[in-house]
């Protein structure tokens, strides 16, 4: 995926590739500017069309989404693909009730009459345990408080049994125990609804509470993707090694904590071979030559880095499985 | 909100004695010619002189007058409520010369409102939506040029373009309603669309930036996630978040032309209360001048009252502050 800007090229996403079943959770991790945002954007059809470049294919129970019409897509956004965002204040509109939102989101994609909408905003709202969602769908978004707005978002993305769910960020605007509330709700409705979710974030704690599948993403690019037990039992990429090492944890007392030296690369200006070599611990001679590919090792999941395989499971298993505390 | 109400009111009522007040003021800091000469014709006797000033109390200092004055605007005088006094220059009620313009100018601003505002908010969508290209690029030209040009260059210009050559519109001068509804209208559209052309582009600009800043908002793009058409995304959630500034400035905009149209009125000749205030001025009539102050003061006062309103109803985040 590439954006065309006034300052170059920006390559956003490169060699991409993952798939997503209902009742699977893909949490989607990395840092600003990894292209996690973007990538999603790109399913919901709501990037600029004239300044991007898109190669490759989105599948949608057999569709190629990028080769609709804007109409054909905007009759999927909303009602078979949904999505939430980072800061649900923002995302509400501050002058329309919140009932009234959901009420249109009803309303865009199928055609029934106001008062029946407005009931079934009630009763969504009501399901994602807003109390008292009668009186409340007559608020202002100003008058919830942020979990509820959230919930309400999520009551909206909802409205009509939508098959994938995609969350970004949805809980970083928010405080700690309302984080654990939201993310609850989203593995409900996922089991309620049987949809698949796609939840994007750079907070890992997230990801192990809920998700069934984990892709790494660094610089536009996919790292690591494979079922969760696996990636945070057996990681294969110093990316994630990085990443998990970073996570302080409530057991261990540590004196300093453990980043990963350096910055996101300039997607302007990638460097040459793998993006994450400049930072990588465990960089040798081919890895600023050669991009790695992203394959699977034996026995393991698909990721992107030219250490052998015994390598990054020696690496693993007496390194990094060590300090984390995990069991191999 | 009626509490509201009511104490706006009151405040209003402080703000007119206050510019009435700094009015007064400035007629008597000016070094004027002596309005009891002019009422007195070509060769004033003394006598003539003496009792003009003492029925005009300029024999008193500037705060006796004043005190007269606010008693009669609020008791109303010889000439009926307000009362307003009498013209210092033509010896005519002011009060009655006031309501025989004032139709002119509010027809005038009623006009030139409506085609600004529709017309403004319609070239700012269109350019919002398509900025950057030749329609976006046009729109804002032309805003250029309205906001440049000087007023009084475009009315004799449209004058003498579609008047005089063209033969399209009645030439100036005000034609009230009673000679027929089309007659009047064509002596009006003209001042209409040059009065209005300033105002069209800046609203247009403002429109267009305001729309575009609110285009960026997160639930613009919550919008178009829920599957709603470009249509609905841009005019019931775009424009709504947009208008708001929009309306506060239209309120004043409107107000301050009750006295202001000065230029636009000579141009035309049409004889409404801004023309009325800029030929008291310069004769130094202050009774008259006063007189639109006041309308003016007033039409401002309530325009703020009804813009503070509608803009507590379109934006309920302001509503309990």
């Amino acid at each position: 995926m590439r954006f065309r800007t006034r300052d170059g090229i920006v390559r956003a996403v490169s060699e991409l590739s993952f798939s997503l079943r209902r009742g699977e959770t893909l949490g989607v991790v990395g840092e600003s500017g990894s292209g996690k945002s973007v990538t999603s954007l790109a399913i919901m059809g709501l990037l600029n069309r004239a300044t991007t470049d898109i190669d490759g294919e989105i599948l949608f129970e057999g569709t190629d989404l990028l080769r609709l019409s804007p109409s054909e897509l905007r009759k999927i956004r909303g009602r078979d693909v949904s999505m939430i965002f980072q800061d649900p204040f923002a995302s509400l509109h501050p002058m329309y009730r919140v009932g009234a939102q959901l009420a249109e989101a009803v309303r865009a994609h199928s055609d029934v009459s106001k008062s029946a909408a407005w009931d079934r905003a009630v009763e969504l709202l009501s399901a994602v345990g807003i109390p008292n969602a009668k009186g409340r769908a007559r608020d202002y978004p100003h008058q919830f408080s942020g979990g509820m707005r959230q919930r309400a978002m999520i009551a909206m993305a909802l409205v009509h049994n939508p098959d994938v769910l995609i969350a970004d960020e949805p809980t970083t605007a928010l405080d700690v125990t309302v984080q654990a509330q939201i993310v609850e709700l989203i593995d409900r409705v996922k089991r309620e609804f049987d949809i698949g979710v796609i939840l994007i974030t750079h907070d890992l704690g997230v990801i192990a509470e809920t998700a069934t599948h984990v892709m790494v993403m660094y610089g536009g690019r996919s790292m690591e993707y494979g079922p969760a037990h696996e990636v945070f039992n057996a990681a294969q990429h110093p990316y994630t090694w990085g990443l998990l090492e970073s996570m302080p944890t409530v057991e261990k007392r540590l004196d300093a904590l453990v980043p990963i030296e350096g910055s996101p690369p300039s997607l302007l200006h990638p460097p040459s071979g793998c993006p994450f070599h400049p930072r990588c611990k465990y960089r040798f001679e081919p890895c600023d030559k050669k991009v790695p590919p992203f394959v699977p090792i034996p026995g393991g999941h698909p990721d992107a880095c030219l250490l052998p395989a015994e390598r990054k499971r020696e690496v693993w298993a007496t390194q990094i499985s060590r300090e984390l505390g995990v069991v191999p | 909100m009626l509490l509201y109400i009511a104490r706006r009111l009151i405040w209003t009522l402080v703000v007119i004695l206050a510019v009435v007040l700094v009015t007064f003021l400035v007629f008597f800091k000016l070094p004027n010619g002596d309005p009891a000469l002019r009422f007195c014709g070509k060769s004033p006797t003394e006598e003539c002189l003496s009792l003009t000033r003492h029925r005009l109390h300029l024999d008193k200092p500037f705060y006796v007058e004043f005190g007269y004055f606010v008693k009669n605007l609020v008791t109303g005088d010889e000439y009926g409520w307000p009362g307003l006094g009498y013209s210092y220059g033509t010896y005519v009620s002011v009060r009655e010369e006031v309501i025989q313009r004032a139709p002119r100018t509010l027809w005038l601003i009623a006009g030139a409102a409506t085609i600004w505002l529709l017309g403004g908010v319609a070239i700012g969508v269109l350019s919002a939506v398509k900025r950057r290209t030749l329609v976006d690029r046009f729109a804002m030209g032309f805003a250029l040029f309205g906001i440049s040009a000087p007023v009084f260059w475009l009315g004799l210009m449209a004058l003498f373009i579609v008047w005089k050559e063209l033969g399209l519109t009645g030439g100036s001068g005000y034609v009230p309603i009673s000679n027929g509804v089309l007659t009047w209208a064509s002596h009006l559209i003209l001042p209409w669309v040059v009065l209005s052309l300033l105002y069209m582009a800046i609203y247009a600009r403002l429109t267009r930036n305001n729309l575009l800043e609110t285009l960026g908002e997160d639930y613009i793009r919550t919008a178009r996630a829920k599957g709603l058409g470009e249509r609905d995304v841009i005019f019931k959630h775009g424009l709504r978040a947009s208008l708001t500034p929009i309306v506060t400035i239209f309120g004043l905009d409107i107000a301050l032309l009750v006295g202001g149209a000065i230029i636009t009125e000579s141009v035309f000749n049409i004889q409404g209360l801004g023309w009325l205030a800029f030929n008291g001025a310069i004769t130094q009539d202050l009774p008259t001048v006063l007189g639109v102050v006041i309308c003016t003061a007033t039409a401002v006062a309530l325009m703020n009252l009804i813009v503070d309103i509608v803009y507590a109803f379109l934006d309920p985040r302001v509503r309990y502050a």
